[in-house]
């Protein structure tokens, strides 16, 4: 019919619809939007009525978490041992199950992360949860096995599956990565914990079927053999064994505390700020009649920070000590910035929290409603947990040891209640303003008359270096975007657990999109390769930088992270005003992350020592409670299990400028 | 909304003749209008016509024609409804049983026919009707590299733009990204107040945010309307209104409509009213979770024993197509008022009724507690399931 029309006397009027004419016109159209934001935006009545219908009379047979057949049992369980790093734990029934965890739990603070979860449950059921019994046989078998050749120990034992793939391929014995196997099993794993990926704003590579992806993954994100063999320890044992190592420390406590100017005198102490630029800072504080200001202008760089006198973001700086480099994070302690404390937070491996010694000062901070408690509760729900305590501003109360001690007891009690182990927890009296006890031993004779303990620096010398994930596959969360010196731009982050190298081909984001390493900078210094705990920038090349948000992990081509909407977490609820219900919107933080999300399911509310299962399906979650919940986002986000990467497995989340709970990842859907 | 006409009989069948006067309207009209019923109105319908010789002609005419309406689309953006259905009145340019989709306009009256009217429907001409509702808010929620420009009215809080910057930290040395990304981010969120707020409607434009951002944003707003001359924010300056949120997403427009301030200035506002009233539910259900309850099932039985006091429903539920089910939830409401209790009506357009719609859309406050409904469903769990409505906590 087409064909034969006289297109040429056509009358467009009357062929035209009128509706892109007139209607449709919502937004401006010049302003172009993407699908999810238009979806946002345009009200769909089906999802209404859908929900509706669901409330009320469908999903009446959906499983309920505890639910089995016992016959499926056996197979399932079966079927799930194959694969051990995406092991799943088989099927029990609530009782079973706590028992199991709690059992996993204490196995794990004794052996740590060294043995497969799969051993340890494979082993509790076999003793039936007799914790002696498990820990002899697991640590039996590890000395055992630790008495083979080096290298070996630390891997969970490869499986038939997968050693096909090094065997027909072979390599000498030195060389078998401790990476090979392990991403092996993600490939021939049956089913990646992750759930369909909803397109993102952008989804450059076809990630339709997710289950296709996960086994073809090796297809789809080509690597060079020289990034799918590389030996992470080596590596890192090659390129680091002469310097010295590096620790991320969070500078934590309430506004006014002091946070900034104790950073700034220590930088200045430890010869990392010029004379000549203290000069200046003196004297333009002076000019705005804030002299003692003047160290923590070394931090608060931008005219507002400085105008308010306040820190609003994370200043970042570092410094030596004789073993190691220290990246000072300083946060900011104003209520209204502790999505940036969050941030930094997630960065850090050790926290330093300052307290105002000054009478009503400490009290108002760390009683009333302050933020001394919320951070420490932060910090420590991030995994943080060594702290050192700097009773700060204490020539104002004229050095007293009353003072200090009463502030001590006070937090003492708090802290141990908080999660900290005593060991972990040290406490230095300081001056930050006069510079009293930072960097050298007490002189004031006011307080060396009791105090005889080490300064400053020597605490933080103190810090123990927490053990890097070197030989799991790269995650590195983004925590700021910005175009760099030479072309393209560059993104700064954490890498998390991993190695990266330049030239390496990485995933962005949820979207999985591909990039390549450009270039790698720590500290402004160039780099060939970075580990596990380092702070660094990177340039990418292949990726939009409008594809790019803060928030976003970067993970290996071999191994993506899973991308989901919807996940269960267990969590615990900090004190709150109002219960949590279904339905209850909250700010996810996670690593970098803020994502308004809502909470869709309580699933169960957990006895908090014990993790028993108190109620199913809880009505509310009060104050104080412990339970499992599942929470939806409206965009995809990476995220993984606690399980499998403790680092990125975290949660917050955050209603009306409070922290109303923390929790981990268990299940991804 | 003006009502023209209104003949509804005793078995409440009969017909509504309604013109929509400002784009709310639409949005009442889409409460309204269920499948099933049938709608009249004037449309343009294209007609083609074939002449003897076989060549066709295509002409656009205006006719008024009546559908049995068969899907309703709704636009929150432009707020426009349509109505599609069956031609089931005698045309000469529509055959009957031809479909249709009606396009119902602003100033153009439309007759609304059901089969049968309940209270909840012309409590909604009746509220739609009411002049006195109308007040217009728009609202800026925003962080540092996020916004939502919105607009709240009666019924409604609309998301007019959502600007999302990335704005680089700031780092030794080169503080100025930092601030440029600032300035270039208040930059587009001025520009879409301007371009979305119609200050001859609006009465008052909150800025919220936490920290300095909204004080930073004013200021910068200001400077750059006296530099560039911007007439329409010099004007209007009295206008602007800062308040503290918590953060730039939308969610945190609940807070902003709780300040005290805010409350004080738009204090009998619906979006307002919502918002108190779901703080009240959560308020009890900490306090006393025996009287305050949440789910169908739950309600239902608190409702048979006249024991509500407060009932908080979301319109959705109005909204769904199955009658019977709609029957139900219609039954509800007359019996709580009937029993002396407040119905309080929940737009799911705004920030309130999207909360209470998660919350399973229908939730009680009670006179008296009621802990026996608690303990009563571990046994009967299974439709207490889909709403996730049993039992409690302790």
């Amino acid at each position: 019919m087409s064909r034969h029309r006289i297109v040429r006397t056509m009358d467009y009027n009357d062929e035209y619809d009128g509706y892109d004419d007139v209607y449709g016109h919502s937004v401006d159209d010049d302003h172009c939007i993407s699908p999810t934001d238009a979806q946002q935006w345009l009200y769909d009545r089906e999802r209404g009525r859908q929900s509706i219908s669901a409330f009320i009379s469908k999903n009446k047979d959906i499983k309920e978490e505890g639910e089995h057949d016992e016959d499926d049992e056996d197979e399932a369980y079966e079927k799930a041992r194959r694969d051990s790093e995406s092991f799943q734990m088989p099927e029990l029934d609530e009782m079973e199950q706590a028992k199991l965890s709690s059992c996993v739990d204490e196995v794990r603070s004794v052996v740590g992360d060294a043995v497969s979860e799969r051993r340890i449950v494979e082993t509790s059921m076999k003793f039936d949860y007799d914790i002696q019994k498990i820990l002899d046989e697991i640590l039996n078998e590890e000395t055992k096995k630790s008495a083979k050749p080096a290298l070996r120990p630390k891997v969970p034992v490869p499986i038939a599956a997968t050693t096909v793939k090094s065997a027909s391929k072979p390599t000498p014995p030195a060389k078998i990565s401790l990476k090979e196997p392990r991403r092996g099993f993600e490939i021939a794993s049956p089913k990646l914990p992750s759930s369909p990926v909803v397109s993102g704003r952008n989804t450059p590579v076809d990630v339709g079927g997710d289950n296709d992806l996960s086994r073809t993954s090796a297809s789809v994100f080509k690597v060079s053999k020289d990034q799918a063999q590389r030996n992470a320890q080596q590596l890192y044992e090659k390129e680091r064994s002469d310097q010295k190592s590096h620790i991320h420390m969070i500078v934590i406590g309430h506004v006014d505390a002091g946070k900034s100017t104790l950073m700034g005198h220590l930088l200045y102490d430890t010869g990392n700020v010029s004379q000549r630029v203290m000069h200046k800072h003196e004297q333009e504080s002076k000019k705005l009649g804030k002299q003692s200001f003047m160290y923590a202008w070394v931090l608060d760089e931008t005219g507002e920070e400085r105008a308010r006198g306040i820190t609003m973001d994370v200043g970042q700086s570092r410094i030596e000590t004789k073993t190691k480099i220290v990246t000072l994070l300083d946060a900011p302690g104003h209520k209204d910035f502790i999505p940036n404390m969050i941030s930094g937070a997630t960065q850090a491996d050790v926290a330093l929290l300052v307290v105002d010694a000054t009478r009503g000062e400490f009290e108002s901070g760390f009683e009333l409603g302050g933020q001394t408690r919320e951070h420490a509760i932060l910090v420590r729900s991030l995994g943080v947990n060594q702290l050192g305590v700097v009773i700060n501003k204490l020539d104002t109360v004229g050095w007293s040891q009353e003072r200090f001690t009463e502030i001590v007891t006070k937090l003492r009690s708090f802290l141990k209640q908080a999660g900290f182990k005593e060991s972990d927890v040290s406490f230095t009296p300081c001056s930050g303003l006069t510079g009293e006890n930072l960097t050298k031993k007490a002189q004031e004779a006011a307080l060396t008359s009791w105090y005889s303990g080490r300064p400053l620096l020597d605490v933080i010398e103190n810090f123990k270096i927490p053990e890097r994930a070197l030989d799991r596959p790269l995650r590195m969360s983004v925590s700021d975007i910005y175009k760099g010196t030479g072309s393209g731009f560059c993104i700064s982050g954490r890498v998390e657990t991993g190695v990266m190298c330049v030239n390496d081909k990485v995933l962005v984001g949820a979207s999985r999109e591909q990039a390549q390493v450009k270039s790698l900078t720590m500290d402004e210094f160039p780099q060939t390769s970075v580990f596990a705990g380092d702070q660094i920038a990177v340039t990418l090349a292949g990726v939009d930088i409008n594809n790019i948000t803060v928030g976003c992990i970067i993970s290996d081509p071999q191994t993506p992270i899973p991308v989901t909407t919807r996940f269960q977490a267990r969590i615990i609820v900090f004190s709150v005003k109002v219960p949590i219900t279904m339905g209850f919107p909250v700010l996810l933080h996670h690593q970098s992350l803020i994502e308004p999300a809502v909470v869709c399911k309580l699933t169960a509310s957990i006895h908090k020592s014990t993790g028993e299962v108190v109620k199913k399906k809880p009505r509310c979650l009060g104050s104080n409670s412990c339970a499992l919940v599942e929470l939806e986002t409206s965009r995809p986000i990476c995220i993984e299990r606690y399980a499998d990467f403790k680092e990125l497995g975290r949660i917050m989340l955050r209603v009306a400028g409070v922290t109303i709970a923390a929790g981990m990842v268990t299940k991804i859907r | 909304m003006k009502l023209l006409g209104k003949y509804v009989d005793k078995g409440m069948q009969g017909n509504v003749t309604l013109m929509p006067e400002e784009s709310e309207d639409m949005w009442h009209a889409y409460n309204l209008i269920a499948e099933g019923d049938s709608v009249r109105s004037t449309t343009i319908r294209k007609v083609q016509n074939e002449t003897a010789t076989g060549s066709s002609t295509s002409s656009r005419v205006r006719t008024t024609l009546t559908i049995a309406v068969e899907t309703i689309d709704f636009d929150t953006q432009a707020c426009v409804l349509r109505l599609k259905g069956r031609n089931i009145e005698e045309n000469p340019y529509v055959k009957m049983g031809a479909y249709h989709t009606l396009d119902l306009e602003l100033n153009r009256k439309f007759e609304l026919r059901k089969p049968e009217w309940d209270t909840i429907a012309l409590e909604r001409i009746e509220m739609a009707c009411d002049p006195t509702q109308s007040a217009d808010v728009a609202a800026v929620v925003m962080q540092e590299g996020l916004a939502h420009v919105c607009l709240i009215t009666a019924s409604m809080t609309l998301v007019r733009s959502k600007i999302e910057v990335s704005i680089p930290r700031k780092r030794k040395g080169s503080v100025q990204q930092h601030e440029k990304g600032l300035a270039k981010f208040y930059e587009q969120v001025m520009q879409s107040i301007l371009r979305h707020v119609n200050f001859d409607v609006v009465k008052c434009v909150l800025i919220a945010s936490p920290g300095f951002v909204r004080d930073q944003f004013h200021d910068y707003m200001f400077q750059q309307a006296v530099k560039m001359d911007y007439k329409l924010l010099l004007d209007n300056k009295s206008k602007f209104m800062l308040v503290h949120a918590s953060s730039g997403f939308k969610h945190s427009l609940k807070e902003v409509l709780q300040d005290p301030a805010v409350v004080a200035k738009m204090s009998d506002t619906k979006a307002a009213g919502e918002v108190k009233a779901l703080e009240q539910f959560y308020m009890m259900l900490q306090c006393e979770p025996a009287k305050a309850f949440y789910g169908k099932k739950h309600v239902l039985r608190a409702a048979e024993s006249q024991a509500i006091e407060m009932l908080l429903i979301s319109d959705n539920l109005f909204r769904c197509q199955d009658v019977n089910l709609r029957k139900e939830y219609v039954t509800l409401v007359e019996s709580v008022r009937d029993a002396g209790g407040e119905v309080k009506i929940f737009s799911s357009m705004h920030i309130s009724g999207e909360q209470l719609a998660q919350l399973t859309g229908v939730a009680a406050l009670l006179r008296f507690p009621m802990p026996e409904l608690e303990d009563s469903d571990d046994d009967d769990d299974e439709d207490g399931a889909a709403g996730g409505d049993d039992s409690d906590s302790d």
